[in-house]
């Protein structure tokens, strides 16, 4: 039976959402089993199980964090061969498509990444060039490595098993030779928000906000949504460039993004063209942004923003 | 300092790009150099000017994997200031994946370094065609070299590298010993423009034409034949076309939530 091995790295006290969504690709794929890096505690391991996996790969290694990226690679390769896998799941963040990288040049296996579904034969569905195109892409060798997309699939009901075995992969000796050491690691401020990338409503400034995000971030709060930026506000420097939706910076694709103050050129096109509902608000009729709006409002966001955030709470009471 | 820097000649993401051909490969007409790469060059160009540029034998060289055309991306970062170039192009190569590229820029590199060995290898964060961002880890994978990638800040001290990554949740200082690859991110400079002076003396500077044979890889290693990944199908995405328009009459904020009720989205 096909076999689908989730690295999960780190989660701390609970499962991701994005964990779980792997969990149930691996399940639609056969026998689901987990490589787990970090401290396993006894709710995380019983979820893993509820959720389907029948065996936790955990390194014997316990500095893995130490370094960038290889030595997860180096462990992750052991674990494939351990567990016999030849499906392997990572999530589709810079450091689980690098490991996936490396992973591949040493187990000879296809890395498909920015995956957004998973058929049962493994064939993976993708949306290249900025969203202008859907492919479906497969890995040609035994071991197929895919990073997938947050909100790629909605999770499956927990099925109530038990924790699941615990067997320990050796991490070969060598694994850190050569690895970047991470000498410092300074937490960012956590806003209270969703996470960009993966959440379901998305409010984004651009130049027309002026410096002042306040009103967005109001509206965002009020809709349960994260905030996101264009190129021309984060390089002003008025918000954080990890709030960069755009080209060269993170690529959306929530159920409703709002874009104000952005004229949509290309560059933040290529972020968000994918969302499944775009509203713009802009005081330049001509802006691009209105030609793939579907609700688009030209007028002082000022004067929009502020009232419909008003109107929002009213109607939540 | 010997440094490589890995240029890709890209579609221009200002007009419609698209995919073409039985193995769903990118059309290359209408190419630029990528524009992320434009800061891996910086990067290189700034190390190299910190230790006495190219008179204190310190050598940036730009290198480029693709079809004939692709000498333009070289072309353009010796105008910038690289002070040499190399461009690997062979038939054979056409619809490489991730894994293959990697091999085949390995070997370059390899090669680049046969008389004197390579200390860095830089790149941007990401093509802005194919974006998957596993090149750069793939080639650190294949050179043996340690990978210090998505580097918002670099500094080259001796031969310790110190980085800053920058992700959603923490900041990082990642720090290496050199020879090593780095992959630098668009904060981490302003790219210059090519002036007058650089376009002539670009005329000057020296691109290798690299094959297959001169770098010792079989065409069976690289092209669709030795990719680990296949594009099966590749569909346009229908455009998006626009939906209603209102001017703010002062109640536009109040039609907003109504549209976002009727969508369910509230």
């Amino acid at each position: 039976m096909a076999k689908a091995l989730v690295f999960i790295d780190n989660p701390g006290a609970a499962l991701k959402k994005s964990s779980l969504e792997l969990l149930t690709i691996a399940r639609s794929l056969g026998e689901a089993a987990v490589a787990f890096n970090g401290e396993l505690n006894d709710d995380v391991a019983a979820a893993l199980g509820a959720h389907g996996a029948t065996a936790v790969y955990r390194p014997s290694a316990t500095d893995l964090d130490n370094y960038l990226v290889s030595p997860k690679a180096a462990y992750l390769a052991a674990a494939v061969a351990a567990s016999g896998a030849d499906t392997v799941l990572v999530e589709n963040t810079a450091d689980g498509k690098e490991i996936a990288a490396r992973l591949g040049v040493k187990l000879n296996a296809g890395v498909i990444t920015d995956v957004v579904g998973v058929d049962a034969d493994g064939t993976s569905h993708k949306s290249v060039l900025a969203g202008s195109y859907t492919t479906t892409a497969k890995a040609r060798t035994a071991v197929a490595i895919l990073a997938v997309k947050p909100n790629s699939v909605d999770v499956d009901a927990p099925v109530g098993a038990g924790a699941p075995e615990t067997i320990t992969v050796e991490v070969p000796a060598d694994a850190a030779a050569n690895a970047a050491r991470i000498t410092g690691r300074t937490e960012k401020p956590a806003s209270g928000r969703p996470e960009l990338t993966e959440a379901r409503i998305v409010v984004a400034g651009g130049r027309g906000v002026d410096g002042d995000f306040g009103p967005l971030e109001e509206l965002a709060d009020a809709l349960g949504g994260a905030v996101g930026a264009s190129r021309a506000a984060t390089d002003a420097g008025w918000i954080g460039h990890d709030y960069q939706v755009g080209q060269t910076g993170k690529t959306v694709s929530p159920q409703l993004y709002i874009s104000a103050g952005i004229s949509g050129a290309i560059q933040q096109k290529a972020g968000m063209q994918t969302s499944k509902v775009i509203v713009a608000i802009n005081k330049d009729a001509e802006s691009p942004v209105f030609e793939i709006a579907d609700f688009g409002i030209v007028g002082d966001l000022f004067k929009v923003v502020p009232q419909a955030t008003e109107e929002i709470k009213k109607r939540k009471g | 300092m010997k440094i490589v820097v890995l240029v890709k000649h890209v579609p221009d993401a200002q007009f419609d790009r698209h995919l073409t051909g039985p193995g769903n490969t990118t059309d290359r007409d209408e190419s630029i150099l990528s524009e992320l790469d434009e800061y891996a060059l910086e990067a290189a160009l700034q190390i190299s000017e910190a230790r006495g540029g190219a008179k204190a034998g310190n050598e940036v060289i730009a290198l480029s994997m693709g079809p004939a055309g692709a000498v333009n991306a070289v072309k353009k970062s010796l105008q910038i200031g690289a002070s040499s170039g190399a461009h690997l192009s062979d038939d054979a190569l056409a619809g490489s994946d991730a894994a293959a590229t990697s091999l085949a820029l390995a070997a370059a590199i390899r090669h680049l370094g046969a008389d004197s060995p390579v200390d860095l290898v830089l790149t941007g964060m990401a093509s802005t065609d194919g974006e998957t961002s596993l090149v750069p880890a793939q080639l650190a994978e294949r050179l043996g070299l340690p990978q210090v990638t998505f580097a918002s800040s670099l500094d080259v001290d001796g031969d310790r590298v110190v980085a800053r990554r920058d992700g959603d949740a923490h900041a990082e200082t990642i720090e290496a010993t050199l020879p090593a690859l780095v992959s630098v991110t668009d904060q981490i400079n302003e790219p210059r423009y090519p002036n007058f002076k650089g376009i002539l003396a670009a005329k000057k500077k020296k691109i290798a034409s690299l094959s297959l044979a001169d770098i010792g890889v079989d065409a069976s290693q690289v092209g669709a034949a030795g990719s680990w990944t296949a594009v099966e199908t590749a569909e346009a995405r229908p455009p998006r076309t626009a939906g209603t328009i209102i001017t703010d009459e002062g109640d536009a904020g109040i039609k907003l939530v109504d549209f976002l009720a009727a969508q369910k989205l509230l």
